[in-house]
């Protein structure tokens, strides 16, 4: 090819071989590496894809199982008088009750755990703040079951064995909550640069504002989704309100008195009471009535979970800090 | 409005470290000082005892007088508050709010500190402090946007705009222009010899023809060697420094020997 081409294109003292040898420094296979990058390539694909698998799998099991069921009587009327394979019954009282005993933890935790969690950032120092640390630490581990049983046996002390209500359920989810709270609130106060602490005290404005005008302003998006994420992760409990808040088939406002349904529970409920046998022709039964309910009562609990998030994300946007754009 | 700083044999201590000692030294009213010196020899850190900026920092403490038209910063009674208030500071990095837009953050040391301001006093505070910082022209027709929108030098004119809107008697500086380019510098000199007509001004910086262009007076410091505390070698008129030092170190300091 070259003895073709008397001249060479190019500068007078680029000769073919030498731009051979550029060529081949420069495109030259690095087989190993290319496998080495296809392979790596492939596997974190494949990981995304299997850690997906559950996530579809789950969202549409509980839509394909759930939305027969779920409609807008079956979100409007309790279980009362409701027995055998009746076709009627719904979740209201479940879902109020999950609401409000939720709302009730987020708010004993979410003062506390902020609290805490401001001490740890800006004001511990020494042993009292490793001690609060380590107490998180440990707290985060409780199994659900024994925060219902702490909290059933705190009340115990006082209104006796057996006691039941709402009050009780939301100060389990708070045993919950609180070190979530805490954890995901440092995170966040911690990624506020210290150079905005120095600007507002600098400019002669006291901590405790500074703190609250400054810091909690900047992370106010991040601890927003911070709580979001642990109310979500409290609205799914079953194990302590089952001991706690206890079951029951009509409405119950009143988290002060007396026992209310959760959605978690009323799903266990449903599940546990199993198929219903239909011996009477006449009557309308539905054997797997049960079930259905169970399916449609867990697609509400991921839909207020899903709604809660969305709200969290607009709340958060709009607080979120101005960025040039 | 501008006031003098006395500083008489003042060690200055992280926990049980001495990082400077035995600093002497007097700032006078409507003048620019800078402090020139190697890195780490303890500049930033005396600049940051002299509006209380220092003892933020956990285990920080300071032993000596530092005396403002003659009250002792450190004295009995002394709010730190107070004394940030009346001595401002800007920093080596812009950083200005970033939840805050340029008006908001010009206003910050009043809103900050829940003090109320009418809207007319409020607009006529922006604008004054953003006159004063020579950036008012710039931002005049976007005073809502963010104020992270804004480029690195009009950010540090920001934050300039920002400390004098509280009205400081002295305005402390720490390598102001470090993170800015040669025309934003240039702006911000400017700016400093303005200032100087209503401020006493203390300036840190690493460039020593800034401190010849800008300052009055001259504060050289130096470190013997790692662990040891930093020590202000001399101070001087600029002039002076920068042609017939007294100290040898100051000399090879200037002329580039080392550091």
């Amino acid at each position: 090819m070259t003895t073709l081409t008397p001249t060479p294109a190019g500068p007078p003292d680029l000769t073919p071989d030498s731009t051979a040898d550029t060529r081949a420094l420069l495109a030259g296979m690095d087989t190993r590496r290319r496998v080495t990058d296809k392979v790596m390539t492939g596997l974190v694909v494949a990981s995304f894809v299997i850690a997906l698998i559950p996530l579809i799998s789950v969202s549409w099991t509980v839509l394909s199982n759930g939305l027969d069921r779920f409609n807008l009587n079956f979100l409007s009327v309790s279980m009362r008088g409701v027995f055998g394979g009746m076709d009627a019954g719904g979740i209201y009282h479940a879902i109020m009750g999950t609401l409000e005993i939720t709302a009730l933890a987020a708010l004993i935790s979410v003062p506390i755990g902020l609290l805490a969690a401001i001490y740890l950032v800006e004001y511990g120092r020494g042993a009292l703040a490793h001690t609060v640390t380590f107490f998180v630490d440990v707290m985060t581990g409780i199994p659900s079951v024994v925060a219902g049983l702490f909290a059933y046996a705190l009340f115990a002390v006082v209104f006796g064995p057996g006691v039941r209500f709402g009050v009780v359920g939301a100060v389990a989810l708070s045993v919950l909550m609180i070190p979530v709270v805490v954890r995901s609130c440092e995170e966040m106060l911690r990624l506020v640069p210290n150079e905005l602490r120095e600007a507002a005290l600098a400019l002669g404005v006291p901590k405790w504002l500074t703190v609250v005008k400054v810091v909690l302003r900047t992370a106010i998006a991040g601890i927003g989704t911070g709580i979001m994420l642990a109310v979500a992760r409290v609205i799914g409990e079953t194990a302590p309100l089952l001991i706690t808040v206890g079951v029951i088939d009509s409405i119950n406002f009143n988290v002060f008195d007396g026992r209310m349904m959760t959605l978690p529970v009323y799903v266990y409920r449903q599940y546990s009471q199993g198929l219903v046998p239909c011996n009477d022709p006449a009557a309308i039964c539905i054997p797997t009535i049960n079930y259905d309910r169970a399916w449609a009562a867990a697609l509400t609990l991921i839909l207020i979970v899903m709604l809660l998030n969305l709200a969290a994300r607009l709340l958060t946007r709009v607080f979120a800090p101005k960025t040039a754009r | 409005m501008a006031k003098r700083i006395d500083v008489k044999d003042l060690n200055i201590y992280y926990s049980d470290f001495l990082a400077v000692a035995d600093v002497s030294v007097d700032i006078e009213p409507n003048s620019v000082t800078a402090f020139i010196g190697p890195s780490g020899c303890g500049k930033s850190t005396f600049l940051r005892t002299l509006n209380r900026m220092h003892e933020v920092i956990p285990g920080a403490r300071v032993e000596g007088k530092v005396a403002m038209d003659g009250v002792d910063l450190y004295g009995e009674g002394v709010d730190p508050v107070a004394v940030r208030r009346s001595i401002g500071m800007v920093f080596q990095r812009p950083n200005p709010f970033p939840t805050m837009s340029i008006a908001e953050n010009v206003l910050a040391g009043v809103r900050l500190n829940n003090r109320r301001i009418s809207k007319g006093d409020a607009q006529d505070l922006v604008e004054s402090s953003l006159r004063g910082s020579n950036l008012w022209n710039e931002v005049k027709d976007r005073l809502t946007r963010p104020g992270s929108s804004l480029s690195g030098g009009q950010q540090q004119r920001l934050c300039i705009a920002r400390a004098i809107a509280v009205r400081p008697q002295v305005l402390l500086m720490d390598e102001p222009c470090s993170a800015l380019d040669p025309i934003s510098t240039l702006a911000i000199e400017d700016l400093i010899s303005e200032l100087k007509d209503n401020y006493t001004i203390v300036i840190v910086t690493h460039n020593m023809q800034q401190a010849a262009r800008v300052s009055d007076r001259t504060a050289f410091f130096n470190i013997a060697g790692s662990g040891l505390p930093g020590r202000l070698i001399e101070v001087d008129a600029t002039s002076t420094m920068f042609s017939s030092p007294r100290e040898k170190a100051t000399e090879d300091y200037i002329s580039g020997r080392f550091g």
